[in-house]
């Protein structure tokens, strides 16, 4: 464990969660680096959402430590909430309100003074070319554009740390790069972006992955040494090789 | 042709839908045989889901026809639903009958029994055997779409329609399932089945790519993905975001795309060596600073394809 | 196994499965009945009265006795004249006074006409006219049992509630009551059931498959129709234990209408869900479409010949209304189908109108 929290995003140590007799997360320990794209692969089941509500502050670890922009996930979960932002493939925005109106509420949401809002607004409307669509409701934007916005609104305030589960399923294969450019960007910008996503073409994206298997992170590094490590040629294979195994003896 | 018309498994002839001021399909015509395994492939939103609910007699189009089985979808509902297995986009099946007791309802449903159609459904039923008493919703992803494969395959449909089978499915899930289709494929049933991820084209026999309710294209995955007719190259240098942004800014870029590990480079000018390409922009990235600079001529890929196909991505409204 | 029994099973395996609702709906109504019971009774017991009898005799204390052997009433005082009543009414001692004319016996023997006035505190009118039609209770079962003993009464009775002479209101209440309860509840059950399919995407199943609306929405109301007839056989049983409504006709008959009454309310349920497409929206419109109308217009708590005809004929088209006329003969009455067929005959008919526009509106297609 690194001894200054502002070096490391995130920091998990041996983090447990226990439902039960089910170990949904089964220590894992990992470090994201400040600034640092980090994709967080697994299965369906593997306990990829129970570890995200863990470091979201959502959920109480039932054992292990870990920090979140410097806050402990046990004591400090309300500190953790104002310091990340977040966005999912389900829910992200107010589908019946306009695009204004969704940034407007976020902003009010995290204590935004009136003319941070505004100002971020312009900013985040010229930056994605979505002047004109201002006043429309969110729900007559294409996908790719809602998805956009979504990370941006995410973004709205300023958080170190941004985390996304599976932002881009569904989204036309141009699109989906642009919004990897936007992460790319807020990356350089000093964000910290946790991703989760099924597109293994994406995984290749990332500074570091890991690949949960049943609880456990069972492969961690950036994927050109992890394709060395194991000998593959690909993330997809690697994370094949490591998850059907698993696959075949639980559901 | 006629004739022709009653061999195809799938007739569709320029078929439109549009849903108030949108329009989910326009002009969409093709053909498919009987015995194929074939793919729409496309983004959320391009119509997929429409045309299949045409085709399973869900929804009436507003122009065109099309038939299945030889049997106009508008006019022989009846007649088709007891010859088409259906898996609709979202997962639907009732969560809280168990994996046994669903299998059970939709073949009764066609007046069937489980046993009889057994044969059919034995290899993917053998995995969710051990599950047999659990509530369907309680089953994990993957198994959750087995099971809705089982329920439409279960009173031995004559065509099988599924509708994005393995969205949000995990890579080894999703492998598993298209190898089932394979092994659907060898016992003789025509298989049409859309999805999101170009890299599961490659699975299909034929695809269709589908944008913006429009067919861009049809073909085998290979034909599709040679089709691409430019060179194309794979960027490698360092840290990527600079790298992107370098290469954007470089007066011959044509297209640059991140894809897997790499990018991916298209030069603007017609009609030069491929070499001439690689090298005139390895010498460009040197001189922006970039070391280990590697320029390759690489092989398109369906999803390279399908973006220069799709010209101008979604525009905001 | 046929496509209808399958469909059969899976709405029972649904039914057992979701233990909850299955609880909420069999003691819904039990418990509302009780509530319900409690709460609308109009049963007014120990009204302080006082009879101003100016000329005593055996008859009017014959009268004044009838007065005081019912619980209904607290004879306060006896006054020989009618000027102390106002201040007893100011005072509040008394909520009701008996005005007898001053030669009360004499004129009854003589087979001439009396008057007798009643006064009521109407500061609270619903009880107020209940305690007036509780005097005029008493004072015609004193001119009855005049009548039989060869005199002959000339009192002038307004009006005569011949089955129901205790006027206890829960007789009157509770058969309503159990209409009331057994649409809402049944309209719920398959309204909510039918909408849950198209929300979880199940209902785009069913379409592709041969299933016939038809078969979708009689196999959902049959389901439905087994714990529909359990709150039944309670209401009943609580109706006789708890609030002793007599049962004089047959309960074999009741049971039967009863049920006949569960198959319209839950056709209403469907053909309402067949219309909309979220659980939400069915929700409020089984409330909407059962409730205030089942307590409006059905005559079980407001009489609807006291009511403006066009509301009346609406309410020829309330389920419930002809329930209620069913239910109220076979439990209050005794009579059997010999007079309560047109009753039955109507619900009939709206069940297949009911059974048939669902089956209508019902779209073999999504949208």
């Amino acid at each position: 464990m690194t001894a200054t929290p502002q070096q490391a995003a995130i920091e998990a140590h041996e983090l447990t969660r226990r439902f039960g007799s089910f170990i949904a997360v089964d220590r894992i320990s990992f470090d994201v680096a400040a600034g640092e794209v980090f994709g967080f692969l697994g299965a369906n089941g593997a306990g990829k959402t129970t570890a995200i509500r863990i470091l979201t502050g959502l959920l109480s670890p039932t054992s292990g430590t870990a920090r979140v922009a410097g806050h402990d996930v046990y004591s400090e979960s309300e500190w953790i909430k104002r310091r990340i932002g977040y966005m999912s493939q389900k829910f992200s925005l107010y589908e019946d309100l306009t695009v204004r109106e969704n940034i407007r509420l976020y902003g009010g949401i995290y204590d935004l003074s009136k003319d941070e809002v505004r100002d971020r607004t312009a900013r985040m409307l010229s930056r994605l070319g979505l002047e004109q669509s201002a006043d429309t409701q969110v729900r007559s934007l294409p996908l790719g554009w809602r998805q956009k916005l979504a990370f941006s609104v995410a973004l709205l305030h300023e958080p170190s740390i941004v985390f996304l589960d599976e932002p881009t399923s569904g989204v036309d294969p141009i699109t989906r790069r642009q919004f990897w450019e936007l992460i790319y960007e807020a990356a350089a910008g000093g964000t910290t972006v946790f991703v989760t996503t099924h597109y293994m073409d994406e995984a290749e994206y990332c500074d570091r992955i890991s690949i949960m298997v049943a609880g456990r992170i069972e492969a961690l590094g950036s994927p050109a040494e992890l394709r060395r490590r194991f000998g593959v040629e690909s993330i997809d294979e690697l994370f094949v090789q490591l998850a059907r195994p698993a696959a075949a003896q639980t559901s | 042709m006629p004739t022709l018309a009653s061999t195809n498994a799938v007739e569709i002839d320029g078929l439109g839908k549009r849903f108030g001021a949108t329009v989910a399909l326009e002009n969409v015509s093709l053909a498919i045989p009987p015995g194929e395994l074939f793919g729409f492939i496309g983004p959320d939103g391009a119509g997929k889901t429409t045309l299949f609910r045409i085709l399973v007699t869900l929804i009436l189009p507003d122009q065109g026809r099309a038939t299945v089985l030889g049997r106009d979808v508008t006019t022989d509902v009846w007649d088709l639903r007891r010859r088409v297995g259906y898996m609709p986009g979202r997962f639907s099946l009732y969560p809280d009958l168990s994996v046994e007791e669903n299998l059970r309802f939709f073949a009764s449903v066609f007046g069937a029994s489980v046993e009889e159609h057994y044969d059919l459904i034995a290899p993917i039923y053998e995995q969710l055997a051990p599950f047999k008493d659990r509530p369907a919703g309680a089953l994990s992803g993957g198994m959750k779409q087995k099971l809705a494969l089982c329920c439409a395959l279960v009173h031995r449909p004559e065509i099988l329609f599924l509708d994005e089978p393995t969205t949000g499915v995990d890579a080894v899930s999703r492998r598993e399932f298209w190898e089932l289709l394979d092994r659907l494929k060898a016992s003789g049933l025509t298989i049409v089945v859309s999805t999101p991820y170009m890299d599961e084209a490659n699975r299909c026999g034929r695809v269709a790519l589908i944008q913006r309710g429009r067919i861009l294209a049809i073909d085998t995955p290979t034909r599709i993905a040679e089709s691409f007719g430019r060179p194309l190259f794979a960027v490698r240098a360092g840290k990527r975001y600079p790298l992107l942004l370098a290469v954007r800014e470089y007066a011959n870029a044509g297209t640059v795309f991140p894809f897997g590990d790499a990018l991916h480079y298209t030069d603007r000018r017609d009609g030069l060596m491929p070499d001439a390409i690689a090298s005139g922009l390895r010498d460009y990235l040197r001189g922006r600073g970039f070391a280990d600079v590697e320029v390759k001529l690489t092989a398109p890929t369906i999803e390279d394809s399908f973006m220069a196909r799709m010209g101008e991505p979604e525009r905001a409204a | 196994m046929s496509a209808f029994a399958g469909l059969l099973r899976k709405e029972g395996l649904h039914i057992l499965r979701d233990r909850r609702t299955l609880l909420v709906v069999i003691f819904m109504p039990i418990l509302q009945v009780v509530l319900f019971g409690y709460a609308i009774r109009t049963d007014i017991t120990d009204i302080r009265v006082a009879i101003v009898d100016p000329s005593p005799d055996a008859s009017t204390l014959e009268l004044r006795n009838r007065f005081s052997a019912t619980n209904a009433f607290k004879l306060v005082r006896v006054l020989p004249n009618p000027t102390l009543l106002d201040h007893l009414f100011a005072s509040g001692a008394i909520q009701e006074a008996v005005v007898l004319d001053g030669d009360f016996a004499n004129r009854l023997a003589r087979g001439l006409p009396v008057r007798i006035l009643i006064i009521a505190d109407a500061s609270e009118p619903n009880s107020g006219s209940a305690m007036e039609s509780y005097a005029l209770g008493v004072i015609q079962g004193f001119e009855r049992d005049v009548a039989t003993r060869g005199g002959t009464v000339r009192i002038a009775a307004e009006a005569r509630m011949r089955f129901n002479p205790t006027r206890a209101s829960s007789n009157l209440f509770v058969p309503g009551l159990i209409a009331f309860v057994l649409t809402v509840v049944s309209a719920l059950m398959t309204a909510i059931s039918l909408t849950r399919e198209k929300e979880t995407g199940t209902m785009e199943i069913l379409l592709v498959s041969p299933l016939k609306p038809f078969q979708i929405i009689v196999g959902k109301v049959l389901a439905y129709l087994v714990i529909g007839f359990l709150s039944v056989l309670f209401v009943v049983a609580e109706a006789r234990l708890i609030f002793n409504v007599p049962l004089r006709g047959s309960l074999l008959l009741l049971l039967g209408e009863g049920l006949l009454y569960i198959l319209t309310s839950l056709s209403l349920g469907i053909l309402i869900s067949s219309r909309t497409s979220s659980q939400r929206v069915a929700m409020i419109g089984a409330l909407a479409g059962t409730m205030l109308p089942t307590i409006l217009l059905s005559g079980f708590i407001f009489p609807l010949e006291s009511m403006p005809w066009p509301l009346r004929v609406i309410a020829n088209a309330i389920p419930a209304k002809w329930f209620v006329i069913i239910a109220r003969g076979v439990m209050l009455k005794g009579v059997g189908l010999e007079y309560l067929w047109p009753q039955t005959l109507i619900l009939l008919g709206m069940t297949v109108v009911l059974v048939a526009a669902a089956t209508r509106s019902f779209r073999i297609r999504l949208a």
